[in-house]
């Protein structure tokens, strides 16, 4: 860390402090701002999206979410409404919030430079990351992640190589399939690891009728080549996912591409002594939270992938909430209640499907556990002796 | 090989085809989305509240057919890409299908191209008749495409044919 002794380094203080400017977080400073409340949005990127912007293609979810919409057309919509917002919110773009103190300081780098701010609030928006997976040479050039590959081509309009094996037929490889075949890299295959196609079928088709072959109960077993992919080995397995030996074979490529999942990015709770809680139904370890998307420390919040790896749609509704419950600790507002109450009614209706049913399960999980801990704090506060 | 992957034969779904009657009466949407997911953008498009209301956004879009004349804002609304239309009154021999198509080169009107299936195998030669690409569809373009009336139902995607200067090099890569 630099510090030029000339610089003295103010504590900036705001009441609400949102980390991270994707659907989540954007929704989240919206809804703060409205209820009268200062706002200060930071994001590492130099525009605001989170991953709607390398979303291209047009949005499932609802309407009322914006579905229909392309990803990228989303996010400009989202920020238009927080510059034509009733209230102003700082943005701090290209800043990262490195860290945080028990005193409740962020640290914050912008330009090399690192600054505090002291927030009354915090609310976690940071999104999620990508899982690696594990096979032999997986570090040679040309392999990558779904994510990195987005970025490349539909940010910097670079395309990764010329031929591609997808592993994981979710949404995200069905999806960065569909992208990768509209930039004109031609998919060899889909891999799946699982009896069936975990993402949409609606997606599914789409690749399928362009003649992408689409291999469930498959895994893979190696990259080859000398210094970078040259082709990749596959091979079938049990319902255990265990590789059925003599059903190897080789697939040429020069692009190994994994969309195998997400999980939180979680650093900054874990730091600040949220309780944490592993449910892999929702990526890996999330946070605990009430229905509020209030974390165990009363002045934190989580909303989007971060709080468990779902949907956009969903990101933004549960940005409302932490953003209205945020905003409903500082101000007092009558009409909270019936507010929460709306978008807890929406997140139900989006997870009511058959594909919901993941995210039902861990989210069940974790009411469970949050209701085991309140249960415990009442036993303390009246002196009971816990069950 | 194991492949268990679904490209059902979509449209022998329940509420996948109008009557017989209805079919040779125009135009009508087909949509092949038979998943409960949460997504409703078509409905919300359907200016002749032809797409029944959705209870919950993981509702089945179910087109009344009476109501639905084909005119193509669901499709272009659509994000699973999951809706065509369909009129097999459009000759004696041919019918006539839309798709969205978001590939280019895009093909223009007079183009002949291999019409695909489902599962991006060839099923016979299209002609294309109309490439709309409105402000309004959204970087969607819907391609007309002239197919014999036997295909109407089978048609889902095009391919530039081989050789043709345009494609670009498409689907010239590393042999397998
Ligand atoms: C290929 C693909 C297709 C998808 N398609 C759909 C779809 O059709 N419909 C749908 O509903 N959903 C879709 N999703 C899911 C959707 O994009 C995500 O669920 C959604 O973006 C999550 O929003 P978020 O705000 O929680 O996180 P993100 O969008 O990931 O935003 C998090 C932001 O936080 C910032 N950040 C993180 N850490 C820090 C830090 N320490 N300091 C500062 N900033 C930080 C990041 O830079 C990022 O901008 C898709 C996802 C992918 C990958
Ligand atoms: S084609 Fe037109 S009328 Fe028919 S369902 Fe779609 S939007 Fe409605
Ligand atoms: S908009 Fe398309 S994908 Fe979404 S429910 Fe309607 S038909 Fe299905």
């Amino acid at each position: 860390m630099r510090c030029k002794r000339e610089r003295v380094i103010f504590l900036q203080q705001t009441e609400i402090a949102v980390v991270g400017g994707g659907p989540a977080g954007l929704a989240a400073a919206l809804e703060a701002v409205k209820m009268g409340c200062q706002v200060t949005l930071i994001d590492r990127h130099a525009f605001l999206g989170g991953q709607l912007v390398k979303q291209t293609h047009k949005f499932f979810g609802s309407s009322k979410q914006y579905a229909g919409i392309r990803g990228i057309d989303i996010a400009k919509r989202l920020a238009g409404d927080l510059d034509s917002g009733p209230g102003k919110v700082s943005l701090e773009l290209n800043t990262t919030v490195l860290g945080y103190y028990d005193d409740g300081v962020l640290l914050v780098e912008k330009d090399e430079r690192v600054s505090p701010l002291f927030p009354e609030r915090i609310i976690v928006a940071t999104g999620a990351m990508e899982k690696m997976l594990l096979f032999r040479n997986n570090d040679l050039p040309g392999v990558y992640g779904a994510g990195a590959v987005q970025t490349l081509m539909n940010l910097y309009g670079v395309v990764p190589g010329c031929r591609v094996l997808m592993i994981g037929a979710g949404n995200i490889g069905l999806i960065v399939s569909y992208q990768l075949l509209q930039a004109g890299v031609e998919v060899a295959a889909i891999v799946e690891g699982d009896t069936r196609i975990g993402g949409y079928l609606v997606h599914a088709a789409k690749v399928q009728r362009s003649g992408i072959p689409i291999y469930t109960s498959h895994t893979i077993l190696e990259a080859t080549g000398e210094n970078c992919v040259e082709g990749a080995v596959i091979c079938q397995v049990d319902e255990k996912w265990q590789p059925l030996a003599g059903t190897e074979r080789e697939i040429a490529v020069d692009v190994i591409c994994l969309a195998v999942g997400l999980t939180p990015l979680t650093e900054l709770l874990r730091q600040a002594g949220c309780e944490m809680y592993y449910v892999p139904e929702l990526g890996g370890y999330v946070p605990l939270r009430d229905e509020n998307m209030q974390t165990t420390l009363p002045h934190i919040f989580v909303a989007g992938d971060a709080a468990g790896v779902e949907e956009a749609s969903i990101a933004m509704v549960e940005g409302k909430i932490a953003g209205i419950s945020a905003a409903g600790s500082l101000r007092s507002c009558t009409k909270i209640d019936g507010l929460l109450e709306a978008c807890r009614q929406e997140l139900h209706e989006l997870r009511a499907g058959d594909t919901g049913d993941k995210s039902r399960r861990g989210l069940e999980k974790l009411r469970k556990t949050m209701e085991k801990r309140k249960y415990a704090e009442k036993d303390e506060s009246t002196g009971l002796l816990r069950a | 090989m194991l492949k268990k992957t679904k490209v059902p034969a979509f449209y022998e779904h329940k509420n996948g085809l109008p009557h017989a009657e209805r079919m040779l009466q125009g135009p009508f949407a087909l949509i092949e989305c038979y998943q409960r997911i949460p997504c409703d953008p078509c409905q919300y498009a359907c200016p002749r509240e032809a797409i029944k209301t959705f209870q919950d956004i993981n509702d089945l879009p179910e087109i009344d057919y009476d109501r639905c004349n084909g005119c193509g804002r669901c499709l272009s609304k659509c994000p699973g890409l999951a809706i065509v239309i369909i009129d097999s009154t459009f000759s004696l021999q041919e019918g006539l299908v839309k798709i969205p198509f978001e590939f280019l080169p895009l093909p223009v009107a007079g183009d002949v191209v291999e019409a695909l299936n489902r599962e991006g195998r060839v099923v016979c030669r299209a002609r294309v008749l109309k490439v709309e690409n409105a402000q309004w569809q959204d970087r969607t373009p819907v391609i007309w495409l002239t197919v014999p009336k036997e295909h109407v139902l089978d048609v889902r995607n095009l391919r530039l044919i081989q050789g043709d200067e345009r494609d670009g090099g498409r689907y010239n890569c590393l042999p397998l």
